[in-house]
């Protein structure tokens, strides 16, 4: 038993404890982006800026035919019309766009696509092995990892595995300028036709200058035998990546679709802005998941990526269901919100939504659920955790329109606080326009308290593991929904993303 | 064990524990009662560590470790435990997982390997079982819905499977009924070990009826004013806090 100490020595003590926790949480916080690295790979661009003849190069790179072409045209000259002070009505703030600033294509150097994996860059594929995606082996192991992907690098898609399975059940999953290529008719029906090029600012750009993204095609009665996922990963500096994704459920058709996002950390901001178009025609279903972690700056707000983003979904047919599932945890600023337009008689829109923010995060996310049809329903549940001095607002629009007989909504919103310098803002719109329709709204708003974290802590977790557990216990009906394999990753996100958020 | 030397601790600047000294060894068991206000609780934070309770002076001392110098969850590690008088609630989280995470902590600063689902499914249902917990509570969110009772059953479950070396119960009794009291009695006497040091926190002489403590203490003011065997609790009970003491 040791001498008692004297008074200054027994003040002094606990701090010394609280020192080393706090140097444990600051190493936590430089560790933390693990997937800022950038890949040396030589890069084709265009040159920077944006014209016409940008426009032209891109499709002239993809091969594009004319009405490819003209669409891109079209679609450009519309964005020059639009002014994107009008897409400034989210509270985010960020200092102006040069959109002559930028490199609109960037490809990793190599003259033909690569028709197997055997042909795509080394480099490339060790890259994808950092981030856990490891192709080659997917592909070895078919059957064992059901997981069909396509990579997205900067402007490219650079590999589809699975292919030849996927074949077989007569599901089309190829990179969106494939398609083009060889799927005309299908894309031309459908690309543009629920988010046409002239919806807003940056889908406007997205449509002149998209470079790649995924086309997933699941004909009538199929149930797609795996989870179709595509990584996307914006490598090169100065350089936008306006991926544009269009999944199309024909009659009676399922299909689950995972994507997920990386990028380097620069100082600059990147922009990304991307559309995704969903259809889903009689009696089919489909599962949107996301987990995006895009780099999301500094502790000071230095750097990050700009996610801009125009997701919509339309249930075309009777009977049909949209559902989209995101975790946000990237992003120096989030804009993005995931729709459905539910045209066909008892079709279902779903959005389960977790957005964590820390340091100078900014994120205005929600949804639109647009009542058309007899007995559509919606179900809305939004998790939003902001901590540091981050800001985030959930903004989301239910209307029922006149001939909707019958719908249905439910909304729950609950925002986690955590620390006293950070926003939570909850900003629903709610536009009945039938007497039949019942629509529901709750919120929360909550302080992870200290109670909770001592409890935890007091049977031995570490503040980083209570808050990491606290807060995927206040995000299970959002985590609950993710595919097994995403739900994992997820979980251990929410914990890295919000390291350092206490101390 | 554990060694307390002239302690003062303070809250928001307010002096709550005014020079306590206590001294319990392994296998003891020692009460503490007082009445409201006397700094009971606040004692019971100041052992776990919890922010906001400040030591101003003295000593604590266990296992030859000085415990004021660790953080909260090294003293939970090094195996001291807090049964709370008002367990948290936290939502989504499952019961069963809280406790597989909390004793795998526990386990690894002991260099354990963590244990595996079957073990740990294996040690949950013999604990559960003698704590009379059913099965579907460990579904639940920690604490969300359960009844006081159960919470306090929830607790001694907790404490059955992290194993302390020393225990500290903060008025385990309160808001239990006779019945309730004879089981949470029951798992804690269970837990009495020739290693295992627990301090009890009640306001009552009942819980004492059932939790037989080795020596009880008066704590009035922030002081022991008081100590001797079991029969201390009965003359308190008959003669009230304020002649006992005297």
């Amino acid at each position: 038993m040791t001498a008692p100490m004297d008074t200054a020595t027994a003040e002094a003590r606990p701090q010394e404890g609280r020192q080393k926790q706090d140097e444990a949480v600051e190493n936590a916080i430089r560790e933390k982006y693990k997937y800022g690295f950038y890949t040396d790979i030589e890069t084709d661009r265009v040159p920077k800026g944006l014209n016409e003849e940008t426009v032209a190069l891109i499709s002239g790179k993809k091969e594009e035919p004319e009405w490819m072409l003209d669409w891109r045209l079209k679609a450009y000259r519309n964005w020059l019309e639009m002014d994107e002070e009008d897409a400034r009505w989210a509270k985010v703030s960020f200092p102006p766009i040069d959109y002559q600033d930028a490199y609109y294509y960037a490809a990793p150097k190599k003259k033909e696509g690569p028709s197997s994996l055997d042909e795509v860059d080394p480099d490339l594929l060790d890259t994808y092995e950092k981030l856990g995606i490891p192709l080659r082996e997917q592909e070895v192991l078919a059957g064992v990892k059901n997981v069909a992907v396509d990579a997205v690098f900067d402007s490219v898609s650079v590999a589809t595995t699975f292919k030849k399975e996927l074949n077989k059940a007569g599901v089309i999953f190829c990179p969106i300028s494939e398609a083009i290529r060889d799927h005309p008719e299908l894309v031309k029906k459908y690309l543009g036709s629920v988010v046409p090029p002239g919806d807003n600012f940056f889908a406007a750009l997205n449509s002149a200058v998209f470079t790649d993204g995924s086309f997933v095609y699941i004909p009538e009665g199929v149930r797609c035998p795996m989870e179709l996922s595509t990584y996307f990963r914006i490598n090169a500096a100065e350089t936008g990546q306006f991926e544009r994704t269009l999944i199309i459920a024909d009659k009676g058709s399922y299909v689950s679709y995972l994507e997920g996002c990386t990028a380097p950390m620069r100082d600059e901001n990147q922009l990304h802005a991307a559309v995704v178009e969903l259809i889903a025609l009689d009696d089919a279903e489909i599962k949107y998941s996301t987990v995006q972690n895009w780099y999301p700056g500094d502790e000071n707000g230095v750097g990050g990526i700009y996610n801009f983003v125009t997701k919509r979904g339309a249930c075309r047919g009777v009977n049909s269901k949209i559902s989209w599932t995101q975790v946000e945890t990237g992003s120096a600023i989030t804009w993005k919100y995931p729709s459905c337009i539910l045209q066909g008689d008892n079709s279902v829109g779903e959005f389960y939504s977790v957005a964590i923010t820390n340091n100078m995060q900014q994120a205005d996310t929600g949804t639109k659920m647009i009542h058309i049809g007899k007995n559509t329903r919606s179900t809305i549940i939004s998790k939003g955790i902001s901590a540091g001095r981050a800001d985030q607002t959930y903004r989301g629009l239910v209307n029922i329109l006149p001939k909707a007989d019958g719908a249905r909504n439910y909304t729950q919103c609950d925002s986690l606080l955590i620390g006293d310098e950070c926003g939570a803002h909850t900003v629903p719109y709610i536009q009945s326009r039938n007497r039949t329709a019942a629509v529901e709204h709750e919120a929360t708003t909550s302080k992870i308290s200290d109670d909770q974290l001592f409890y935890c802590m007091q049977r031995g977790l570490d503040a980083e593991a209570a808050v990491s557990l606290i807060v995927n216990g206040f995000c299970r009906e959002v985590m609950k929904e993710l595919p097994m394999e995403f739900a994992v990753e997820a979980q251990k996100l929410v914990g890295i993303s919000l390291e350092g958020s206490v101390g | 064990m554990l060694e307390i030397k002239n302690l003062h601790a303070s809250v928001g600047g307010t002096e709550i524990i005014k020079g306590l000294d206590l001294s319990i060894g392994a296998g003891e068991v020692h009460a503490i009662m007082g009445p409201n206000g006397s700094g009971k609780s606040t004692l019971s934070y100041v052992l776990t560590g919890r922010e906001g309770y400040e030591v101003t002076e003295g000593s604590v001392t266990f296992q030859g470790k000085d415990l004021l110098a660790m953080g909260i969850e090294e003293r939970a590690r090094e195996g001291i435990f807090l049964a709370f008088q008002y367990p948290v609630e936290i939502p989504g989280v499952n019961s069963a997982t809280f406790l597989k995470e909390a004793v795998n902590a526990v386990r690894k600063h002991r260099g354990e390997d963590p244990l595996d689902a079957m073990t740990f499914l294996k040690l949950i249902r013999e604990k559960r079982e003698m704590l009379g917990v059913q099965e579907d509570k460990l579904k639940r969110a920690v604490n969300v819905g359960f009844s006081g009772g159960e919470k306090k059953r929830f607790e001694i479950l907790q404490m059955a499977m992290l194993k302390p070396v020393f225990a500290v119960l903060d008025e385990t009794d309160s808001g239990l009924d006779i019945d309730a009291l004879r089981v949470v009695a029951d798992g804690i006497n269970n837990l009495r070990d020739p290693k295992r040091g627990m301090l009890v926190i009640t306001h009552y002489q009942r819980l004492l009826d059932y939790i037989e403590p080795d020596k009880v203490h008066v704590l009035q003011d922030g002081k022991i004013t008081r100590s001797g065997g079991k029969e201390l609790a009965l003359e308190l009970e008959d003669k009230g806090y304020g002649e006992a003491a005297a």
